[in-house]
């Protein structure tokens, strides 16, 4: 590279790591299209309801259980909060915008992130580098159609529904603190969480879901699709990476949407 | 001329700096089997994958059937991978699918087969590679050997006409990778595909090879068959070859072929009595009847007791082909290695070949009869004779010199 001042050194540095972020966002874009489009071809179907299974019904234990104990938490650090202000009666009002709206559908999506995100990167990433991606272009089966798209697919057919399952429960768990627990009017309780949500809160956090199915899923499967050609990783170290890369960089960007799309629709 | 099936015309592939095909110009023709030799990391999976598409080259031209291949219509080029097979040197299994869903994916997913027709040609190819039992096992509950049947049942079960072999030998012990070879060719027989595949097993290659070709320092060393291999003169060549066979045959235990040519031309004097027998097993048959593995054990215990017999006695031994063996007698004559070879026989029935008989009822039963026949032709060896003259000659003399007949489970 030679000699050069801090200045130009640091520029240039910088540019080249900002064309290689480019770089990838726009793979990740084509690779996305890509696969979305190979959704509507045939003999996806069986693949798509496995998918969802593995996807979304295995993570329902989990969401379930990260809801109830979210609800519950909520229930207890709005019920203090409200207190102090005699306004404990809108706790109702204060889970279901908090769940609806923001924590429904984030903390589903790193709930299925860790779960099923982590597997989607280290499962595609074996299949690389035991050379099983190659053996599927060898028998004229596109590995992209039949690896990525269903998973893809599920992604975006379950995180919706996990994310509005999470909320139920989440609700649930704030009723169970809120009334149960602390004693706060159970009607009241129902009444301020009916009459506060509107259906432009459930299609926010609905999109939103949509949004990070399509973000998790895209991310995951690329990052395994491409393990073999991490620099100075091979094998089961660059399935390790990408397994790792796939769930930090997913969670990061479910943050970074959740803030572009809260912005969006508020 | 017949027109090649695949033809390279000079290719180069470079990764970064390095040049791993460098102007590479080659033939595969139809029906024949092609073995790429050459050294470790030296572009031999490269090439194979440039035949399949799964690389393309950096320059050159690869055609199939006289046509280039980058020059193919979409339909074209689906057409010409659809004749293209793969096995991969580690197979390559899906291991979450049974050997049965293994088998049927390519036609699940690239045919509009009913579920009915695909199940029966999936069976056939069960059937024929015997597979049967494991039909409904994970690839991880199979030994090497059967997994690399499962492969090979996936690769076949469109009927391609080509089938590329990676390294399908890498290991496996001496009879595994016997096994397999003669399965290559078994199955090259009976479906009637063109065979490329990447070897380092010298001699056994040879043996079931139509065409040899040599790939040294990322260029094309030789290409021809392997009579034409054995007279090339090339220093590093011989000595790269030399390192591949060893000093003994692994399968037999018998010497090599290049330490047996040295021993065979120190023994003729100015005027020796040399006698040759070349003794030999009717392998294909015993191949249809016992399968691969009795077969390549039949001639691995040939082998081993030929080697302890003579070398007792005098005489060294060497394979020529996949079942014949040329010992040697110095200062013998033809009379007195007739009647060595005579006891020899006697003993390979009462001590060696009763082994088969284990061997057999894995694979024919108890209560199914089989035979196998050892042959030996004697000859006199006459001075500066090529090795090939006294295999030709001992050939055309060979009679029965041990049997081995079952019948209901017992020997004749």
């Amino acid at each position: 590279m030679g000699r050069r001042n801090p200045l130009t050194l640091f520029f240039y540095l910088a540019g080249r790591q900002t064309v290689r972020i480019v770089g990838n966002l726009g793979a990740i874009l084509i690779f996305f299209i890509t696969a979305f489009i190979k959704i509507f071809q045939r003999r996806q179907a069986v693949e798509i309801i496995q998918q969802i299974f593995y996807i979304g019904a295995k993570s329902s234990g989990i969401v379930t259980l990260v809801a109830l104990f979210t609800g519950m938490v909520l229930g207890l650090q709005l019920f203090y909060t409200l207190i102090k202000f005699g306004s404990e009666g809108v706790l109702g009002t204060a889970i279901a915008l908090s769940l609806v709206r923001e924590l429904g559908p984030v903390l589903t999506a790193i709930m299925i992130t860790a779960r099923a995100g982590s597997a989607m990167a280290a499962e595609i990433g074996i299949l690389r580098i035991s050379e099983q991606i190659d053996a599927l272009y060898t028998m004229r089966i596109d590995p992209t159609r039949f690896i990525v798209s269903p998973k893809i697919a599920a992604s975006i057919i379950s995180f919706p529904l996990l994310t509005a399952f999470f909320d139920l429960v989440g609700i649930l768990g704030g009723y169970l603190t809120g009334v149960v627990l602390l004693g706060v009017n159970g009607g009241t309780y129902v009444y301020r969480v009916q009459s506060s949500l509107n259906i432009s809160d459930v299609r926010g956090g609905f999109i939103k879901a949509l949004v990070f199915g399509a973000i998790v899923s895209t991310i995951c499967c690329y990052q395994g699709y491409f393990c073999h050609m991490r620099d100075g990783q091979h094998g089961a170290k660059a399935v390790s990476a990408a397994t790792t890369s796939a769930v930090v960089l997913s969670c990061v960007m479910v943050l970074v949407a959740d803030y572009v799309v809260t912005s969006f629709i508020m | 001329m017949e027109t090649p099936l695949v033809e390279f015309r000079d290719v180069t592939k470079r990764f970064g700096d390095k040049t791993v095909l460098d102007g590479i110009t080659l033939k595969i023709y139809e029906n024949q089997i092609t073995t790429i030799i050459g050294k470790s990391g030296g572009g031999k999976s490269v090439l194979l994958k440039h035949i399949i598409g799964l690389l393309e080259p950096d320059s050159g031209v690869i055609m199939f059937q006289g046509k280039p291949l980058h020059a193919m219509k979409k339909s074209e080029w689906n057409e010409y991978r659809s004749q293209v097979s793969y096995l991969f040197q580690d197979n390559a299994l899906f291991d979450s699918m049974t050997v049965f869903e293994n088998i049927a994916l390519p036609l699940r997913q690239t045919t509009n087969l009913r579920k009915k027709e695909i199940e029966s040609r999936v069976m056939q190819r069960i059937a024929d590679l015997e597979l049967s039992e494991a039909a409904d096992k994970y690839p991880s509950e199979l030994s090497g050997g059967m997994q690399k049947r499962v492969a090979l049942a996936r690769a076949l079960v469109t009927n391609p006409k080509i089938v590329l072999f990676d390294e399908p030998t890498t290991g496996q012990d001496p009879i595994r990778k016997n096994v397999i070879l003669s399965m290559i060719a078994h199955y090259r027989r009976k479906f009637g595909f063109t065979a490329v595949l990447i070897s380092h097993d010298i001699p056994d290659v040879y043996f079931i090879s139509d065409r040899i070709i040599l790939l040294w320092e990322g260029k094309v060393g030789f290409q021809g068959s392997y009579d034409q291999l054995a007279v090339l003169k090339h220093p590093l060549v011989d000595e790269f070859l030399r390192s591949l066979e060893g000093f003994r045959d692994e399968l037999t235990g018998l010497l090599s072929k290049e330490v047996f040519r040295s021993r065979y031309a120190s023994t003729l004097g100015p005027e020796p009595t040399v006698s040759a027998a070349l003794f030999s097993v009717e392998f294909d048959r015993l191949e249809e009847t016992l399968g691969s593995q009795a077969a390549v054990a039949v001639v691995s215990a040939l082998g081993d007791y030929t080697n302890r017999y003579f070398s007792a006695l005098g005489g060294f031994s060497a394979r020529q082909s996949r079942n014949q063996i040329l010992t040697i007698f110095p200062h013998t004559t033809a009379e007195e290695a007739r009647k060595m070879v005579s006891g020899f026989g006697k003993k390979l029935e009462e001590e060696a070949i009763a082994g088969i008989q284990d061997l057999a009822h894995t694979k024919v039963g108890v209560n199914h009869c089989f035979e196998v026949f050892i042959w030996a032709g004697i000859t006199e060896v006459s001075h500066g004779e090529e090795i090939k003259e006294i295999v030709e000659k001992a050939a055309s003399k060979q009679e029965v010199v041990a049997t081995h007949r079952c019948e209901f489970g017992g020997m004749a």
